[in-house]
């Protein structure tokens, strides 16, 4: 168990709630929930999850910690923000799905291998490194993060793709030597560290 | 009276002269009609046609006139001739209206025409010109029995329109359940926090009024009387009682709790940390008393958790519970979870419930709710079980559909339901014999009616107030239920209808007092009469009257209290003798009317169908029906009942016996969702109707031909579809046989 999962266990002893509204983007907003459901209803990816807004919330009321932050739901969102248009209580859900994710992820208890959960983990490192996404190395790292083998049907399979990016230069075949940058690159890791600093004092991270 | 001198008056207005032959109507009038004074007119509703009926009235000294011209429902105010007798043709909502305008349906237009002129002609000659109830008094004093907040309201604003007000109240004090809350929902913007109950300047506001005498620890012994003339007798507690008169009664005797020791598995009685929602306030007043929180009432231990069980013995389809929702649970379970929220932010307050309903502006009230962190489970509560001082409540979570608990609470308050005050069901309590009878304990008013000592009840035990379309309404004329008696409300919804049930009273014992009828007929002059020397004593008067109006002497005949009337004439369509009647409405007006039509023979290809029609939903879409020009039939001759109740079966079988091919009885809905503007006029002309197959295999005739229809007053579409359908059903079983014999 991750050392900020236990500080966080310690803290928020048997209050799941206080903890999501103290931690959690939006997160003060959960107790407004009357359970209508229409999020559920609205949610165009509702039959794929296993839990929908409507059921993260009650859930969370209930206490059910490691359930929730365990959960892959959060992870399907895919920001269409129809349960945020169409919430009567005005709920941010997108936002709460979005930050119970980024949580359970910094705690260290979301699903392993969850395929959006590796692609924000790869596309944030490679995006925090030059200030700018490289689509090669972004790629690359994407197909073959689960063997050779199937890096090269991946790439196979997409090669049509690629290729007609290449021709519409969306992508340099020259960026996999390191690519180009921000202009001021160290200032803009610094001001990544800057902004991670005052996220996590805000949410209590901070010693 | 003085000797009948009739009129006839014929419009040619509206397009009735283009479409009809006006002198031949007027001809009608005078041969068959036998009207001794006719006139046509270009325009009868206009000033110069008005004036001419009434000159004719003072001059010619006519008595009864028949109006051939639109429905009885248009121009009332320039017809209105209050000093004689006035019968109306429908010529043109009713025939050229609903009858297509093309050369081929001239004839039997014009048939149409004829016949309703030989009906008003015919009607009009069997009525009088009604006088009003002698049996008046005017007696303005209001009795409002129960001096919580539904009572206090009401006296409070009956006094206000300057009407003196008796209060009786069973208990000690005034207030009722409101005086024993620490505080109630808000009321008023921002809708945020508990408010002040507000009881004590209520209190205040009854005892300064001199309008207003309070007589506590009293109940009604005895209401006899009728509107205008309640005589009523107060007992006291301490013994002696009073005999006191008014004009009308409010009553508002509130609700009482269900008993939460019908719920063991809810851990009532098992621990004195299971408390109902009374519960919860008589700890939260004693707590504010002292100036210290609230307790856990088994040791005096701090409260960390308290649990609200929603729908306690309540919403139970079970048939073991109430099955009904008493609406103001969830808003006073907030209420008091704000008690404890307010007070410390840090105690865990749960709601468990099933459905969150907040009537009013309750929904404001439930986001502050959530907003001070009172958490809101939906689930439904399998068991609280109670161990030393904690108390661990089980519920189904019905949105992750699982079992669940909440252990270590330190309170558990239960949501129980309303039950109403209504006293008696005289359903299954009957009354006493006359002479014999005697007050009881557990009546409200003790009613010393024929039908029993209180209100009759609709459903789950609540007075019977017309809930669909006039909910003031009770069945018993010139008493109003108000408040939680009525159905479950919460006080924001009982100040509201205390108020109007204080004016329907004010206005029954002014109706009265001027002998007329009050809703829905009100103003009506007419009154029922009986000519007792034909009466069989068979009682069906005295139990069928839908507002127990008609009370009975020792030998078992009738008497009726003209006051406590509405005017249905329920009571004539139930008379199997036919000696009741009104004076502009009878066994006669009717019968003369249907028999007044032209019944073409069987070989002619013409059928009639007689249409009664209840005048106050079935009439008034056929007229509208008329005025969007939809057509019907033109067989049909349709006369307008004051309910269903009043068709008297004769009606029928005179019908059948003067050869018409089919009956039609149109009526409003009944049943429990009834529409019905007289409660059981419909329903008893339904069970009527369905016993007159016999009859029907007795004269040799189908049993279609008489058929029985619900009708609403916006089945405009539908009536006119319903008679063509009757109609070609007739012709497919085709002519009656008893043509030509009457």
């Amino acid at each position: 168990m991750s050392e900020l999962n236990e500080q966080a266990l310690a803290k928020y002893r048997n209050s799941f709630l206080r903890e999501v509204e103290e931690r959690v983007d939006e997160g003060e907003w959960v107790k407004m929930c009357m359970q209508c459901g229409v999020c559920a209803g609205s949610c165009p990816f509702g039959p794929h999850w296993e839990h929908s807004p409507q059921k993260i919330f009650m859930m969370i009321r209930a206490g059910k910690r490691e359930e929730v932050l365990a959960s892959d739901s959060m992870w399907m969102c895919t920001s269409c923000y129809n349960c945020v248009v169409r919430c009567p209580r005005k709920l941010p859900i997108t936002t709460i799905m979005h930050g119970l994710a980024t949580y359970a992820h910094r705690l260290g208890l979301a699903p392993k291998n969850q395929p959006t959960r590796d692609f924000s983990v790869i596309f944030w490192e490679n995006f925090t490194r030059n200030g700018r996404a490289n689509e090669i190395r972004l790629m690359l790292r994407l197909w073959f993060k689960d063997g050779i083998g199937a890096g090269i049907r991946k790439a196979l399979a997409m090669k049509d793709v690629g290729l007609g990016m290449l021709r519409a230069k969306r992508m340099s075949p020259l960026e996999i030597f390191g690519g180009h940058g921000v202009k001021d690159v160290k200032g803009f890791q610094a001001m990544i560290r800057k902004a991670q600093e005052i996220e996590d004092r805000k949410r209590g991270f901070s010693k | 009276m003085a000797e009948m001198k009739t009129a006839a008056y014929v419009c040619q207005g509206c397009g009735l002269g283009e479409r009809l032959a006006t002198q031949q109507l007027a001809q009608v009038a005078q041969k068959e009609g036998k009207m001794a004074l006719v006139r046509e007119h270009p325009f009868l509703c206009s000033e110069a046609g008005v004036q001419t009926i009434r000159d004719d009235i003072e001059k010619e000294g006519v008595t009864h006139i028949a109006i051939a011209a639109c429905s009885r429902r248009a121009k009332t105010e320039a017809f209105h001739f209050p000093a004689v007798a006035v019968s109306r043709a429908n010529l043109r909502e009713g025939v050229i209206w609903s009858q297509p305008d093309t050369e081929a349906a001239r004839e039997t237009t014009q048939e149409m025409a004829d016949d309703y002129v030989r009906m008003a002609c015919a009607e009009v000659k069997r009525m009088k010109a009604p006088a009003g109830n002698p049996d008046v008094a005017r007696n303005t004093r209001l009795l409002v029995v129960g001096g919580g907040i539904s009572g206090m309201t009401a006296a409070l604003e009956a006094s206000k329109a300057g009407y003196p007000v008796t209060i009786v109240e069973r208990a000690a004090a005034l207030g009722g359940w409101a005086a024993k809350l620490w505080k109630r929902t808000p009321a008023h913007e921002p809708f945020q926090a508990p408010a002040e109950t507000g009881v004590a300047a209520m209190i205040e506001a009854v005892r300064a009024d001199p309008n207003i005498e309070v007589r506590l620890s009293s109940t009604v012994a005895r209401t006899s009387g009728a509107p205008g003339r309640f005589s009523v007798e107060i007992a006291a507690e301490s013994g002696g009682a009073a005999t006191e008169e008014f004009g009308a009664i409010v009553q508002a005797s509130g609700f009482s709790l269900y008993d939460a020791s019908k719920l063991p598995e809810l851990g009532f009685g098992k621990s004195p940390n299971v408390v109902d929602q009374a519960g919860l306030e008589r700890l939260a007043r004693e707590a504010a008393a002292g100036n210290a929180p609230i307790r856990r009432p088994s040791d005096g231990g701090e409260v960390k958790t308290v649990v609200f069980v929603q729908c306690a013995g309540q919403r139970d389809a079970s048939g073991t519970h109430l099955p009904y929702c008493s609406g103001h649970c969830c808003a006073t379970s907030i209420k008091q979870a704000m008690y404890f929220k307010d007070a410390n932010p840090a105690v865990d307050t749960a709601v468990l419930y099933t459905d969150l309903r907040v009537p009013g502006n309750g929904e404001d009230f439930y986001r502050s709710g959530q907003s001070k962190g009172v958490v809101f489970t939906k689930g439904s509560v399998r068991a609280v079980e109670p161990a030393g001082n904690a108390c661990t409540v089980r519920f189904r979570d019905l949105i992750l559909d699982e079992d669940a608990a909440i252990e270590n609470a330190d309170l558990v308050v239960l949501a129980t339901g309303q039950v109403p005050n209504s006293g008696v069901d005289i359903e299954k309590v009957a009354q006493n014999e006359p002479g014999e009878w005697q007050s009881d304990a557990s009546s409200v008013l003790n009613l010393a009616y024929r039908q029993g000592k209180d209100l009759p009840l609709l459903r789950h035990g609540f007075s019977d107030s017309h809930f669909i379309c006039f909910p003031y309404e009770t069945r018993r004329t010139g008493i109003y239920t108000a408040g939680p008696v009525r159905r479950p409300m919460d006080i924001a919804q009982a100040v509201e209808d205390a108020t109007g049930a204080a004016l329907k009273a004010i206005q029954a014992a002014e109706n009265a007092a001027l002998g007329r009828a009050a809703h829905p007929r009100s103003g009506d002059l007419s009154f029922p009469t009986v000519r007792l020397d034909g009466c069989t004593q068979c009682k069906r008067c005295t139990v069928e009257c839908p507002f127990g109006a008609i009370d009975e002497d020792e030998k078992r005949y009738p008497v009726f209290n003209e006051s406590r009337c509405r005017r249905c004439g329920t009571c004539m369509g139930a008379c199997p003798v036919r000696v009741i009647s009104f004076e502009n409405y009878s066994v006669d007006t009717v019968g003369a009317q249907l028999k007044a039509v032209d019944v073409p023979d069987e070989f002619s290809e013409k059928p009639r169908i007689l249409v009664l029609a209840c005048e106050n939903d079935a009439y008034p879409a056929l007229d509208m029906a008329g005025m969007a020009r939809r057509t019907y039939s033109a067989f049909v001759r349709i006369i307008p009942v004051r309910c269903l109740g009043s068709v008297n079966t004769i009606w029928v079988s005179d019908a059948l016996n003067s050869g018409y091919d089919g009956v039609m009885l149109m009526g409003c809905k009944h049943g429990d969702d009834y529409q019905c503007h007289f409660v059981k006029g419909s329903e008893l002309a339904n069970y009527r109707m369905s016993k007159i197959d016999d009859t029907l295999k007795q004269m040799a005739l189908e049993t279609e031909r008489v058929a029985t229809y619900e009708v609403a007053i916006t089945d405009i579409e539908r009536v006119p579809r319903l008679i063509d359908e009757y109609a070609a059903k007739i012709a497919e079983i085709g002519m009656s046989p008893l043509k030509g014999f009457a």
